[in-house]
């Protein structure tokens, strides 16, 4: 339990430098969901290849350190399929809709006091601990 | 430059993410679930986070980006429909499969089927916000 926190503080240094260098090195806001969604709905077109290489390095650099942790190479995601489609549909609908996710409004929006990136970060925050609450607790789904 | 400094930013997220448990969605759910067995992680990680990012931001004044260019132009602080009713259905998926954009893109390369139906999912969902939107809109300017 004590080395989960330190873990926790360290991968989110990390995280952090990583926002850090984005921004100072190419003027722009770390936001998974933007990158992502830019490429999806074309609006990212005119820097597609930033957002790509930024995605391959999200993506091959657990690649390379998971087979030396394998213990937590674990995602435990549900094998329930419709939850996970459910999922995935509202991820990716509302962060485009509120324009930012965990990364964007979180780190990136929190870090400068930004009214937009602490509203949003409570309102998902409740809404995740609320359908978690009554899927698990209540209703037992998941 | 632009793309060597992208794919660092990249290598830097995807490694704090897996580094600090983030791909794992027990440590996610744990830290939502406060009516369960509640884990603090997910502070600890935002905590670390907002740390460099926080001196990052300060760094900006009066500088330009290291690849040249200018600084992102900052939303108005404005709170609308579309970051509450977008942010209340991302946690809504949040907390049902534990999982948001950055790691489920870090755990793409170990997350199994699961993962791989949950990006294709998220990715059909931003595909579809556009239309959404509007369509909030719409229900938003009548309300």
């Amino acid at each position: 339990m004590e080395a989960d926190w330190i873990r926790g503080l360290a991968g989110g240094l990390l995280i952090g430098t990583g926002g850090a260098v984005y921004l100072l090195g190419n003027g722009r806001i770390m936001g998974a969901s933007g990158i992502l969604g830019g490429l999806i709905d074309g609006t990212g077109r005119a820097t597609l290849g930033e957002r790509l290489v930024f995605i391959a390095g999200v993506v091959l650099l657990p690649l390379l350190l998971w087979p030396l942790f394998p213990e937590r190479a674990a995602t435990h995601v549900t094998s329930d399929i419709a939850v996970i489609i459910l999922a995935g549909l509202l991820v990716g609908i509302g962060t485009r809709i509120a324009n930012g996710c965990t990364s964007g409004h979180g780190v990136c929006g929190i870090s400068r006091f930004s009214l937009r990136g602490i509203v949003a970060t409570v309102f998902y925050i409740l809404a995740g601990g609320l359908v978690l609450a009554l899927f698990r607790h209540v209703w037992g789904l998941i | 430059m632009r793309h060597m400094l992208s794919f660092l930013a990249g290598a830097l997220f995807g490694t704090g993410l897996f580094v600090s448990g983030m791909t794992d969605t027990t440590k996610v759910q744990g830290w939502l679930d406060v009516f369960g067995d509640w884990d603090p992680t997910l502070a600890f990680v935002m905590g670390g986070a907002l740390i460099p990012m926080a001196i990052a931001w300060r760094l900006t004044r009066g500088r330009q980006p290291l690849s040249g260019g200018q600084f992102p132009d900052l939303p108005r602080p404005e709170l609308d429909h579309r970051l509450i009713t977008g942010s209340v259905l991302f946690g809504a998926g949040w907390g049902l499969a534990g999982l948001c954009p950055g790691p489920a893109l870090a755990s793409l390369t170990f997350g199994g089927w699961q993962g791989l139906v949950f990006l294709a999912a998220m990715l059909a969902g931003m595909f579809a916000a556009p239309g959404v939107g509007t369509a909030l809109d719409r229900i938003a300017s009548k309300a």
